[in-house]
């Protein structure tokens, strides 16, 4: 477990957690910002922004990277890996990323919109019963075993080149037919349905860029598949804060970056009450 | 109470009497290590419950023996029988409620 205890975890790393971490670092707070690796971020396929003040014409690869820059730039570190888990204990946040735990005092969810988090035909039911989000954590469970990996993220490959390795027989689906596949199974899984063809397996990873939130973190208050939030961007639980397109509509650079700016004043505002 | 490490030999015997939750987890599982100092305060606050470990990795015949798909799993014994598992990670209100 990383021992260290950050004031503020940032859970994203585009337009809205950036700005987050900036202004959250600006105001002393030890801060870090957990996320994919920035280029697979939707905007990274904008080939021009012209809505963006003060950088005409840019490429949203460009703009990522510039923003990327400016984390380094004041010695902010950047962890890539993806959130799996969120606990509040003991006053304090545990994220589980993968195999690591970071604790924070307070948390900004800044992961984007929540696309494609709708969940799978059977996926819900099957749940910790054959169905798994984290390929690392239950992968040793299905050595020697055929499983099925929906392969949603960008980094998906990755996992199923890892549960090759551990031993597991596995078959891959890229985005286009995994968001389509069903899962079967009674008191475990049984198999999938991808492109009408019923797979017999007995574990099914399915991997999304993002969690989504009300899974990770049970209780949070959603509206319409956004994050609820005040004016002061805090969600309906305590210490936590939530900015840019995981918040609503419209998916915006300009929007997500106040709204980060915003939501680093809000966590910055609850640490100061609490520690008075 | 401190939290006690079982293995296939020792399972049956400390799961025998009483009420006991069982841990299952591995050191490769993130979600676990949040898992553990929850239980642990729970150990800490229920001495009139049992609370034990399993590592699957080390125990595969008990993961396999009580279909452990999934890590952290938390399983509660009444006086041998499982009574009622939970997968996924767990508050300490939640292992409460569990243990009812």
């Amino acid at each position: 477990m990383d021992e260290k205890t950050w004031d503020i975890l940032i859970l994203g790393a585009g337009p809205a957690g950036i700005s987050a971490a900036l202004t959250a670092h600006a105001r002393g707070r030890s801060v870090t910002v957990l996320g994919a690796d920035p280029m697979t971020s939707p905007l990274a396929k904008a080939p021009r922004i012209d809505n963006y003040p003060g950088l005409p014409g840019m490429s949203g690869r460009d703009l990522l990277a510039a923003m990327t820059q400016s984390l380094a730039a004041q010695d902010i570190p950047r962890i890539e890996g993806r959130a799996t888990g969120v606990m509040a204990f003991d006053g304090k946040f545990m994220v589980s990323a993968e195999q690591d735990v970071y604790t924070a005092r307070s948390l900004i969810l800044a992961a984007g919109a929540q696309q494609g988090t709708k969940p799978l035909l059977g996926e819900s039911e099957l749940l910790g019963r054959g169905v798994s989000y984290c390929a690392t954590c239950d992968g040793m469970l299905y050595r020697g075993k055929r499983v099925a990996v929906l392969g949603l993220s960008g980094s998906a490959e990755r996992d199923a080149a890892f549960l090759r390795q551990i031993g597991c027989q596995v078959l891959f689906f890229g985005p286009a037919q995994a968001k389509n596949c069903e899962i079967k199974g009674g008191t475990n899984v049984t198999g999938v349905v991808c492109g009408g063809e019923e797979y017999a397996v007995e574990g099914v990873f399915i991997l999304r860029p993002t969690v989504a939130a009300s899974v990770l973190l049970p209780g949070l208050a959603m509206t319409d598949g956004h994050i609820a939030v005040d004016e002061n961007m805090a969600t309906g639980v305590p210490g936590v804060f939530a900015a840019g397109d995981c918040t609503g509509r419209p998916y915006q650079i300009a929007r997500a970056v106040g709204q980060g700016n915003a939501a680093a004043l809000g966590a910055d505002r609850y640490l100061k009450e609490r520690d008075e | 109470m401190s939290v006690l490490e079982l293995t296939a030999e020792d399972f049956d015997e400390m799961t025998a009497a009483g009420t006991v939750l069982v841990d299952f987890w591995a050191v490769w599982c993130g979600p676990c290590k949040m898992q553990a100092p929850i239980v642990d305060a729970f150990a800490e606050k229920r001495t009139d419950v049992r609370v034990c470990k399993v590592n699957v990795d080390e125990q595969p015949a008990l993961a396999a023996r009580f279909g452990i798909m999934s890590i952290p799993t938390l399983m509660v014994f009444k006086d041998g029988q499982a009574a009622r598992r939970q997968v996924g990670l767990s508050s300490l209100e939640e292992i409460e409620e569990l243990c009812k």
